[in-house]
């Protein structure tokens, strides 16, 4: 077919490389600044399926970045703008456009039915959102973001790479970080950082090397500099979102931007008082704790044992490392029990702290 | 030991630089933030990873004569 001739020409694409990207199914979340060059370019390449999803509507001030749109494409619905758009450049393609918000209720249907998904979005909520769904959908994220005149780069879970939380474990404290329409951006950024986005996802499809897995690609386009950052990943942070799996779609769109939750050391607990102590292991995990104010919940049990919970008290929950704690307290902070803490240091430090006690 | 410290995002914008070398004794990487953050208090609001010599390390890293990164999440799209 001579519309893909300059692709199958190269050696290192060729008719099968293009068979390739004519296979794929590639998931744009957010039609904007980033998704607007990301969906040309990946709809000109050829991708066979490609959804769009963005809930925005188009405005005059997104013209100056959002090259998809025109002014007659004011007051429509982004993700059915774009397909518009997209239909005349390359007819040949399937494009879905979902005209509403990806939430904690759509986003692991939706991500099954795409091999690659590229964040375009503009917010943390939504970006922490991606991660979490990509773990545990076990797909590959393009990742792009921009500040002013910089932007970002990087593919998250892809060939056992790290996720995004193992770049940035928890979203900043909300109000920290401005947006486009408080500080501005330069309209020719999110160009080249979607661009970049979608040269990433074909690279993945073509099999190429050097995918910006592990690796975080910095720019700055009013110095022209660029500089590439190593990310290690973090297994906890992995198996943390894996753990969560089973509340995953229980959670509403903002909590993915909560404060943190409280921790305390065991000291901390006791100098506080009037506490209720809550070991969320499952029964039979060692070692084995046992005084009055505490009780045993297992972690996936505790939403049907609220009743147990004494709301006059500090609630202090503990496992073995932590990690269960944390997620309990947010159950327990989504049912209004608030004075409820993760327990630095799990069940041993409990024991440590008791020896002490003794002697 | 010198140390070459870029700033990213908006703290370039708290530190009034894009970069700068400051010159420090041996210690962790926490202590040179706590060094910064003497100098620009701001700093001790913003969430910020640091990479040391291009790579991302925790804060608790021993700290190396080499390029430092202080670099904050960005969530525009």
């Amino acid at each position: 077919m001579s519309r893909y001739s300059r692709h199958i020409v190269l050696d290192e694409i060729g008719q099968a490389g293009q068979d390739k990207i004519s296979q794929a199914k590639v998931l744009m979340v957010g039609a904007g600044g980033l998704g607007c060059p990301a969906l040309q370019y990946l709809t000109a390449a050829g991708i066979g399926t490609i959804g769009i999803i963005d809930f925005d509507i188009v405005e005059e001030s997104n013209l100056q970045r959002q090259i998809l749109f025109g002014t007659s494409s004011i007051g429509i619905n982004k993700a059915i703008a774009a397909k518009n758009r997209l239909k005349d450049l390359n007819p040949t393609i399937n494009s879905i456009a979902y005209p509403e918000k990806l939430t904690p209720k759509n986003a692991l249907e939706l991500f099954e039915d795409y091999d690659i998904i590229v964040d375009g979005t503009d917010n943390f909520s939504a970006r922490y959102l991606i991660n979490d769904a990509s773990i545990l959908t076990n797909k590959p994220v393009v990742y792009g973001a921009i500040y002013k005149f910089e932007g970002q780069v990087s593919v998250f879970n892809y060939q056992n790479g790290p996720s995004y939380r193992c770049l940035f474990a928890t979203p900043p404290k909300e109000g920290s970080v401005p947006n486009c329409s408080e500080i501005g951006v330069l309209g020719v950024l999110p160009g080249i950082i979607g661009t970049m986005q979608a040269n990433e996802v074909l690279k993945m499809i073509l099999g190429f090397d050097n995918v910006l897995t592990g690796k975080l690609f910095c720019f700055n386009a009013m110095t022209s500099e660029t500089i590439t950052l190593k990310i290690t990943k973090s297994i906890s942070e992995i198996e943390k979102v894996m753990s969560l799996k089973e509340l995953f779609s229980n959670q509403n769109f903002a909590s993915f931007c909560e404060s943190p939750v409280a921790e305390i050391s065991i000291e901390e607990a006791f100098k506080l008082g009037n506490n209720q102590f809550i070991d969320v292991r499952e029964l039979g995990e060692e070692p084995l704790v046992k005084f009055s104010n505490c009780i045993q919940i297992p972690l996936g049990k505790l939403e049907h044992e609220l009743d147990q919970i004494d709301s006059e008290k500090n609630i202090i929950l503990f496992c073995q490392t932590g990690i269960r704690s944390k997620t309990a307290v947010e159950i327990l902070q989504k049912h209004n029990q608030h004075n409820c803490y993760s327990l630095i240091g799990g069940a041993e430090t409990i024991l440590a702290h008791q020896k002490l006690e003794l002697k | 030991m010198n140390l070459k410290i870029r700033y990213f995002g908006l703290l370039a914008e708290i530190t009034n630089c894009s970069e700068e070398t400051v010159s420090l004794s041996k210690g962790s990487v926490s202590d040179l933030l706590e060094f910064l953050f003497e100098k620009y208090p701001e700093l001790k609001e913003k969430d910020f990873q640091v990479a040391q010599d291009l790579e991302i390390v925790s804060k608790d890293s021993l700290l190396l004569e080499s390029e430092i990164a202080l670099l904050p999440p960005f969530s525009g799209g």
